[in-house]
């Protein structure tokens, strides 16, 4: 499809100059964007650039300050997600909202029936769900129990939810997060089919790849604002990348330099799968001193249980864990080894929100002199500790008095940084630590894991973003179903390969 | 012995009986939970069904009548719970036992408000049994099920009622995945305040004709303390019944089978060697011992306790 | 409508919204009191009167706090914690038959010396209570508050059996109640001719202590931490089961002090009616204090001039004393109600 086609074709979505604040922060800034019948225009941007603001409020779930939504030339009434769906708008969201306790079909008729009409009308629906199933090639099945369902299928099961309430405007928000490569092109195809049948679709991502492969118009967000629209035709990679963050990208410079020896090793570690999570199977890992290890691989293969075990939490059900002392594997344990911890979610597990930066400073530590002696706490030598803190790390904040939610999350994750990395760790377990950063945190995180590695420490950087890990990494291991592939030298496979391997091919030629 | 008791209808439609406020009280908080709100004012919403149900038919009004009065006394603070829990999203635990603490002593208030000085509380004429003709006369059966009071009949029709709504009908599968994941509701456009709030109203509804039953059918008068932990045991039960109408029912029955049981071990040369204490406390140990029990295996509702506000980034 | 979260509420929002929600109490508690026929502002002059209108209505109100304080402190220390410990009324207990069981048998003989042990061994007594649905909780998962609340039932029953059975004091005239602790075990009156005793004194010393604990010690900071993010306490290394059973313990030691008290300084026996509900009330007293130790001081005697005040207004104006109950519960929903209100704001939209 070209540009010239678009444009004589019926326009089926128009947003006009849409304004959304919330307090201070303006989440969108006169937004004005079109949409053509069987057009699938990709929505691209950072975290906090504002695009799920943008969908919430073509949802109905937020109410625009400013501007107006026009869908199939009729106004759409603000605030009203029954409205957008009636309009012919189906959403697939990052986060299903799907009822784990409910069968497929139970989920799919939820809110297509009315509430008070006495019963459901399975059978009828059980046979337009077929037919969609067919139509878009899309099986699964209706009587299963949702939380049964393996991610690929949930994400089917969202799918069909928008194709069975007729919808003609499909938008889905970051669909491939939780995908394997190979599962994502599974998906494309159901787009593909989908547009050939008339519908329009709005693609969430910040993959480029994705981007150029499925879109025909590419629009930027950033900081809320639209700063670019191109014909994915006419652009390329490095374009986008620098429209996306406002300048050219520059990979962090990473000299080569003679790892040392092992810190930390695990034998042959499994672990049990927690729920639909699993376990680790035999996982053989060798972190050694000045060198980052980057581990990839789709969202819930086993980072999780890795990470767990490396922090603390978790013991090792068989196997062993080498070079961390003899006391019982915790939290504890693992911080006396010297292990600098990372976590996932800064909001609920790095810190507590309602605490000071003061007491969220010396979370690991307050046990220790010169914070705490005979059980009885030395706020001073806390609050010294933190303004030491605030001041290397560079934490913009009021103070060390004010609770730790008032900070933005790169701020919070500068004091995170410091409190494990101002005893000069050994080991540094870094899981996902740019995740919803902006561009300056970013950079600021990863130069302090490169300036931590250069000095000899053993960093183990887990990340869904494959390019931060083949930018950063010295070796590069792949988590897939709780096992763990060979250790790849630095430019030793390309994303494609590695791309298979997160996929769970090779894995059996390996064992 | 044991036996002996086993074998006689009276206990059968004894542990019936002991059942049917439990009944109603394990559905009302059952729907509640089921769409993501714990009603800990269950306990004061009793006492306050209890009491204005007793009240409308002593001041003349006819016995359904007083259950009617006693389910709007209830919705009334479930309204009241559910504004607080829902759209504030306040403290499920602080505001239930406030509501508890609350409904309580309003019962109290007005009683001693409209009979300031007397000691044994005035009687009314209760619920008859009746007997469904042919049914009766099953051996055993017949007359533990089908000798009651309508309000026992009425119980047993809001199980069925309660499991064909969550289980059959679009407001069920609404209410269902209001526990489990309100954004599912919210993201088709329903309103999840409205379907928890209705859920906590109805449930609220449902404990108060609980409490209403003690006086209507059982007691046929209005004391303090009457209710006397019977909501907390219908916390307990929804837990053994893993939330679900059908096991809910089977865990009242089977708790009130024991109940009948210790009040009649009482009777027996047991009763002689054992204080009476004793026998009492069991109803509140079975039910400590069913969470264990359960514990385990439950399927909780993913949501319960959740507050859930759309606006949240 | 929707909630938004207020980064930082001001002093005006945090102070202006309890304060209102103390006004409306007042106000609803009046229109209670018309409703019964009587004058609302006469009323509220006899409760202030019957609370502290003389030395007498004073010290009464001083000795009915003294329990309120123990309890409100006990679910202050628990509810910080997230520990949900509703059962303070069975740890009152717990305290109470220990105190006369110690008091009237092995350490009658040896006089006041023996007041600390006695104390002592009821705060066991409390915490072996509580302990029980906590390692529930954190072995098996079953929430505490059904628990907790099941065991005051239980608990009541005990009593009811011990003051009929083992514990009965023969001299009773066939009352269950149990034989007085000797004289050498009571506690002292904190002046001469003061009907005031020194279980008040101690209460506002463990409120000092409490507040100690909580913001000086490690415990303290454990506790805060655990209550208000387990995931984040766990995760940061700190033992959160070890906390909750230490929290448990001084919990249920503190509500067991209460029946310690009013054994030895008020009642000299065990009775099934030593506590009308103090172990409830204390949850009352907590959250008007807004969990804070110190607070629970000032609500305790609040809390029991209200109750003493409607004792004294009911005899006098002919309203039930169960106006009392009802206007301390609003205020607590109420309370709840402006806490939260001081952590969002109400938008549309």
């Amino acid at each position: 499809m070209t540009a010239t086609d678009h444009k004589a074709q019926e326009i089926v979505l128009r947003l006009d100059r849409i304004t959304k604040r919330f307090g201070a922060l303006t989440a969108n800034d006169a937004i004005s964007l079109t949409l053509a019948r069987g057009e699938v225009i990709a929505l691209l941007g950072e975290n906090g650039a504002g695009k799920t603001t943008l969908m919430n409020i073509l949802f109905g779930q937020y109410t625009a300050d400013e501007g107006q939504v026009e869908v199939f030339g009729k106004p759409l009434p603000p605030g009203n997600p029954r409205a957008a769906l009636a309009a012919g708008l189906g959403m697939v969201h990052q986060h299903f909202t799907l009822a784990d306790n409910l069968t497929v079909l139970e989920n799919i008729q939820l809110g297509t029936v009315p509430l008070w009409r006495a019963a459901l009308g399975q059978a009828k629906a059980r046979a337009k769900l077929a037919q969609l199933a067919a139509d878009f090639g899309l099986g699964v099945d209706p009587d299963a129990r949702v939380g049964s369902l393996t991610v690929g299928e949930r994400q089917r099961v969202e799918i069909l939810k928008a194709l069975y309430r007729d919808a003609r405007i499909l938008i889905l928000d970051e669909p491939t997060a939780v995908l394997t490569p190979q599962e994502s092109d599974a998906l494309f195809d159901t787009l593909r089919r989908a547009v050939a049948k008339g519908l329009s679709i709005i693609f969430i991502s910040h993959k480029l790849h994705e981007v150029m492969a499925l879109s025909s118009r590419v629009v930027v967000l950033r900081h809320g604002k639209l700063v670019g629209e191109v014909e994915t035709a006419g652009t390329d990679r490095h374009a986008l990348a620098a429209m996306m963050v406002g300048a050219e990208v520059t990979p962090p410079a990473v000299t080569p330099i003679t790892p040392g020896p092992a810190l930390l090793t695990l034998r042959e570690v499994s672990t049990p799968s927690i729920g639909a999570a699993p376990g680790l199977n035999a996982v053989n890992l060798a972190l050694r001193a000045g060198q980052i290890t980057g581990l990839a691989g789709v969202s819930g293969n086993g980072q999780a249980a890795l990470s767990d075990l490396i922090s603390g939490l978790i013991s090792p059900q068989s196997g062993s864990l080498e070079g961390v002392g003899r006391m019982r594997w915790s939290s504890r344990a693992a911080i006396a080894a010297g292990i600098a911890r990372i976590p996932e979610d800064r909001h609920k597990t790095g810190t507590i929100a309602d605490f000071s930066l003061t007491e969220n400073a010396i979370l690991e530590t307050y046990t220790q002199a010169p914070y705490s002696r005979w059980g009885l706490m030395n706020w001073h030598a806390a609050e010294e500790q933190t303004r030491h803190l605030i001041e290397t790390y560079d934490v913009r904040c009021p103070g060390p008095h004010g609770p730790i939610r008032q900070l933005s999350g790169g701020n919070m994750q500068k004091l995170i940084l410091g409190r494990v990395l101002d005893a000069a760790p050994r080991i540094i377990l870094a899981n996902q630590p740019v995740r919803g950063l902006d561009i300056g945190a970013i950079s600021y995180v990863h130069s302090q894991l490169l300036a931590a590695r250069n000095a000899g420490a053993a960093v183990f950087l887990i990340s869904e973003d494959l390019d931060e890990i083949m930018a950063l990494s010295d070796v590069v291991h792949v988590i897939s179903e709780g096992q763990l592939s060979p250790e790849f030298q630095r430019g030793e496979k390309t994303a494609a390969e590695l791309g298979l391997w997160m996929a769970g091919q090779g894995f059996d030629r390996a064992a | 012995m044991l036996f002996d008791i086993l074998l006689t209808a009276s206990f059968w439609a004894a542990a019936v009986r002991i059942a049917s406020p439990l009944i109603f009280a394990t559905m009302g908080e059952l729907i509640c939970e089921r769409a993501g709100v714990l009603n800990l004012g269950i306990e004061g919403i009793m006492v306050i069904g209890a009491f204005s149900g007793w009240m409308a038919v002593y001041l003349g009004m006819g016995l359904w009548g007083g259950v009617a009065v006693a389910m709007l006394a209830g919705m009334l603070f479930g309204l009241l719970h559910a504004m607080l829990t829902v759209p504030f999203g306040l403290s499920q635990h602080v505001v239930g036992l406030g509501v508890t603490l609350l409904a309580t002593s309003t019962s109290y208030f007005v009683y001693r408000l409209i009979l300031p000085e007397v000691t044994s509380p005035p009687k009314i004429t209760p619920f008859q049994p009746l007997e469904i003709p042919y049914l009766v006369d099953i051996p055993l059966v017949g007359p533990a099920l089908f000798a009651q009071t309508a309000l026992t009949y009425a119980a047993f029709a809001v199980v069925v009622i309660t499991a064909v709504t969550l289980y059959r009908t679009p407001l069920g599968l609404a209410i269902r995945a209001a526990g489990e994941n309100p954004g599912a509701v919210a993201a088709q456009g329903l309103s999840v305040t409205g379907l928890r709030m209705g859920a906590v109203i109805v449930g609220s509804g449902l404990m108060a004709v609980g409490g209403a039953f003690l006086t209507l059918s059982a007691f046929s008068s209005f004391f303090f303390e009457m209710v006397n932990g019977r909501g907390w045991i219908c916390i307990a039960l929804v837990v053994f019944g893993a939330w679900r109408p059908g096991k809910a029912l089977l865990g009242a029955l089977l708790f009130a089978g024991f109940d009948a049981l210790q009040i009649r071990l009482q009777q027996t040369p047991v009763g002689q060697v054992v204080p009476y204490q004793m026998f009492l406390m069991a109803p509140y140990i079975l039910s400590i011992l069913a969470l264990i029990l359960m514990s385990r295996r439950a399927q909780v509702p993913a949501a319960l306790m959740q507050p859930f506000n759309k606006g949240e980034r | 409508m929707r909630l938004e979260p207020i980064a930082n509420p001001g002093l005006g929002r945090r102070l202006g919204f309890p304060a209102a929600a103390l006004v409306v109490t007042v106000v609803i508690a009046s229109l209670l009191a018309a409703i019964a026929g009587a004058d609302p502002l006469l009323t509220l002059g006899l409760v202030l009167k019957g609370a502290a209108g003389s030395k007498f209505a004073l010290l009464e109100t001083l000795n009915r706090a003294t329990p309120l304080i123990f309890t409100g402190l006990a679910i202050a220390v628990a509810f910080r914690a997230k520990l949900w410990n509703i059962g303070a009324e069975a740890q009152l207990y717990a305290g109470a038959i220990v105190t006369v069981v110690l008091g009237t048998s092995v350490l009658s003989g040896m006089g006041a010396a023996a007041l600390p042990i006695v104390g002592l061994g009821a705060m066991v007594a409390g915490a072996v209570v509580l302990l029980g649905p906590v390692v529930l909780k954190t072995r098996f998962g079953v929430d505490e508050v059904v628990t907790t609340l099941l065991f005051n039932f239980i608990m009541l029953l005990l009593v009811s059996y011990l003051l009929e059975g083992p514990m009965k004091d023969p001299m009773g005239m066939g009352w269950p109640k149990s034989a007085p602790l000797d004289r050498a075990l009571r506690l002292p009156r904190i002046a001469e001719g003061l009907r005031l005793h020194w279980g008040f004194g101690v209460a506002l010393i463990a409120a000092g202590l409490v507040w100690f604990v909580q913001a000086r010690t490690t415990l303290g900071y454990e506790m805060r931490a655990v209550g208000l993010n387990p995931q984040a306490a766990r995760f940061a290394g700190i033992p959160v089961n070890g906390v909750l059973v230490k929290t448990a313990l001084l919990s249920g030691g503190l509500a067991a002090l209460a029946g310690f008290s009013e054994v030895a300084g008020l009642k000299g026996h065990l009775s099934q009616d030593l506590s009308p509900g103090f172990g409830y009330t204390g949850i009352i007293v907590a959250m008007l204090a807004l969990l804070h130790p110190l607070g629970v001081v000032v609500t305790a005697i609040f809390v029991a001039g209200i109750f003493v005040g409607a004792d004294s207004m009911s005899r006098a104006a002919g309203v039930p004393t169960y106006i009392a109950d009802m206007m301390l519960a609003t205020g607590l929903l109420l309370m709840v109600l402006a806490i939260g209100l001081t952590k969002f704001r109400v938008v549309r939209g």
